[in-house]
């Protein structure tokens, strides 16, 4: 159990210093100069004083080879340092702290959302007796999925904020303007979830133990919900993973059709204005989370599951795969 | 003599008609066969009609609207669907169907390029996981799960931070975020052609890698990555008009289909159709790729 903990500890640190100098790498070939746009503080590139560039790029350390500054930079990572922001000049790291609480909350919320709400329509979509109930509950998780975002949020938008005024259009104040976000950011990450535990949960319901629980006279209920969740759910669980990190992905549209505050907006406004450090600074703080997820996932998964063991000699559970139809695709 | 003569227009007739029955080359039985397989299932029929029509968009913008994109009629501003302008005006008076349809061959064009270069870059990588195995597997493998551990819209944008804005760009950032997956599946499966009878048999015989490779694995193999395809397109669609949506692909006016629902923001109270109804095409568009990926995904189970 516990060399099991330290390699999978040691893989989640590979995983961060590896998306840390892939995403460090990327953002510092830029062919753009940073110092002229740390110069221009974001706004338009003018002309600068040569003079001034030169004291700048010496001040952010631009001047040295770029694997000396990638070796400082990996030090400083060490110690929760991600580098100064080029607009604001203010740590990146505390930037990106600044902005988190509200999208904690936001993406928490989806995700109670997304798991209660993709639950009950994957268990509605196999219940009914009739069918072609079924077959129009199954239809809405590849709905799901094929709507944009941004399109869920406006369309809200539209009918909730302005027909009908009855929540905020714009802003963070309250629980009230939290509705209408949570919804469009958990509308993806539910119909993805829903996907996987409809489709998981027709292969339980054809299980012998199911036909058993049948024979012995157990309703409906009880062999939907008792028997065959418990067992359908387990596979869902690990896509956990990917849809903490997908409604993080998601927080950057949500945020921006919704004008609040949050991480998603600071990823957008340091995209705009070539803000690098802010940027990997976000890259790694998602990293971060879907290591720490997938690992929490990974040690519970025994205990919803006594079949596996964790001193075992197995890959992780690929969460990714799960969306892709592994039965399908893979097989 | 004359018997033959008086043979020969019937054995041609029955020769002619067989023919058209039953094809001879292989290729056209099997586009007859996927036709059938299509026209007998109403929902599949819709999403390929869907597909082909928006690539009908694309190539040949003009022949479904006699309306211009980027100039508009000042009057006609803000106008509800209608008879006239089947998708309404905009706040300039141009004409949102117009402006769709035009706008089909930017997005397509940028998530065309998008799949291209997940696949590409994607298969490749895989398909040298798989092949060579040992370190290189290793290495690669270790790769894709690092991609995968950052949710792809923010590693998108980590490259459009580096690269700048534009189509290409988007496309480049979009492609690079389907890279794990491509590589993902195109591994599994050359992995399983590969200790398969027939490629032993084909080495045994002296066949050289190279040939074996493309005679036999990438024949075998390409069955899953081809429905991947199909699935990936719907997603890209869903990435490229995100990023556009935010701002990053073509610059305005250019009526890619992102930009034209972040358009229609401004309007919402009193202009529902700016945003629904683009909107509404790019849903479509997804579900139509879906839908498509899922029955190629079938028939290669079936086979």
């Amino acid at each position: 159990m516990t060399r099991y903990l330290l390699r999978r500890v040691g893989q989640g640190i590979f995983v961060l210093w590896a998306a840390f100098t892939i995403a460090f790498f990327v953002l510092y070939l830029l062919p753009s100069d940073p110092a002229a746009l740390i110069a221009s503080g974001g706004g338009e590139v003018s002309q600068v004083d040569p003079a001034q560039l030169a004291a700048l790029r010496a001040e952010y350390g631009l001047d040295r080879p770029l694997l000396v500054q990638y070796g400082d930079a990996l030090l400083a990572a060490l110690t929760g340092d991600l580098g100064t922001s080029y607009v604001s000049g203010a740590s990146a790291t505390s930037m990106v702290a600044q902005a988190l609480p509200e999208t904690l909350k936001l993406t928490g919320a989806a995700l109670v959302l997304a798991v209660v709400g993709g639950t009950a329509v994957a268990v509605a979509s196999v219940f009914p007796r009739a069918r072609f109930l079924r077959q129009a509950l199954s239809a809405l998780p590849p709905l799901g999925v094929a709507l944009p975002t941004f399109f869920v949020g406006l369309v809200l938008l539209q009918w909730f904020s302005f027909r009908v005024p009855v929540f905020p259009a714009i802003g963070n104040e309250g629980a009230v303007s939290l509705v209408l976000p949570t919804i469009t950011l958990a509308v993806p990450a539910g119909a993805q979830l829903a996907q996987i535990l409809s489709r998981s949960l027709r292969g339980t319901l054809g299980e012998p133990y199911v036909e058993t629980a049948w024979a012995k006279g157990a309703s409906r209920t009880r062999v939907h919900l008792a028997h065959a969740l418990r067992n359908a759910a387990i596979p869902a669980f690990t896509v956990l993973g990917v849809m903490v990190g997908g409604l993080l992905g998601g927080a950057v549209v949500t945020e921006t059709v919704f004008s609040r505050v949050g991480l998603g907006r600071l990823t957008v406004q340091s995209v705009n204005q070539q803000d690098v450090p802010v940027v990997l600074a976000v890259v790694v703080l998602s990293a971060l989370v879907f290591v720490v997820v997938t690992l929490v996932v990974d040690l519970v998964y025994p205990l919803l599951d006594p079949r596996i063991q964790l001193r075992a000699e197995r890959r992780s559970p690929s969460p990714r795969t799960a969306t892709l139809r592994p039965d399908e695709v893979t097989a | 003599m004359t018997l033959q003569t008086l043979t020969r227009p019937d054995t041609d007739a029955a020769g002619t008609s067989a023919a058209a029955a039953h094809p001879r080359t292989p290729a056209a039985r099997r586009g007859l066969r996927a036709a059938r397989h299509v026209l007998r299932r109403p929902g599949l029929l819709v999403a390929v009609a869907v597909l082909l029509l928006v690539a009908a968009w694309a190539v040949v913008p003009q022949a479904f609207t006699a309306q211009d994109p980027l100039v508009g009629v000042p009057a006609d501003r803000l106008q509800a669907p209608s008879g006239a302008h089947w998708f309404g005006t905009d706040h300039l008076g141009r004409d949102v169907y117009a402006r769709v349809v035009h706008g089909a061959s930017l997005t397509l064009r940028t998530t065309a390029l998008a799949v291209v270069v997940g696949l590409v870059v994607g298969s490749l990588l895989g398909l040298l996981a798989g092949f060579l195995r040992g370190w290189v597997d290793d290495v690669i493998g270790r790769l894709v799960d690092v991609l995968l551990a950052i949710p792809s819209i923010l590693l998108s944008l980590a490259i459009i931070t580096a690269l700048g804005f534009g189509p290409v760009k988007v496309a480049i950032a979009v492609g690079i975020g389907s890279v794990a997956t491509f590589a993902r599946v195109m591994r599994a499966e050359v992995l399983r052609v590969s200790t398969s009878v027939y490629v032993e048999a084909a080495r045994a015989s002296g066949l050289r890698w190279p040939a074996v490779l493309g005679r036999h694995v990438l024949p075998n193999s390409s069955g899953p990555v081809i429905a991947l395809v199909a699935l990936d397109f719907g997603t890209a669609v869903l990435a490229v008009s995100a990023l556009s949506f935010l701002g990053y692909g073509t610059p305005p006016p250019a009526p890619e289909w992102g930009a034209l629902v972040s358009g229609g923001r401004d309007y919402l109270a009193t202009a529902w159709w700016l945003t629904t109804l683009p909107g509404l095409v790019i849903v479509a568009v997804v579900l139509a790729a879906n839908r498509v990926s899922r029955a190629l995904e079938k028939t290669g189970e079936d086979q």
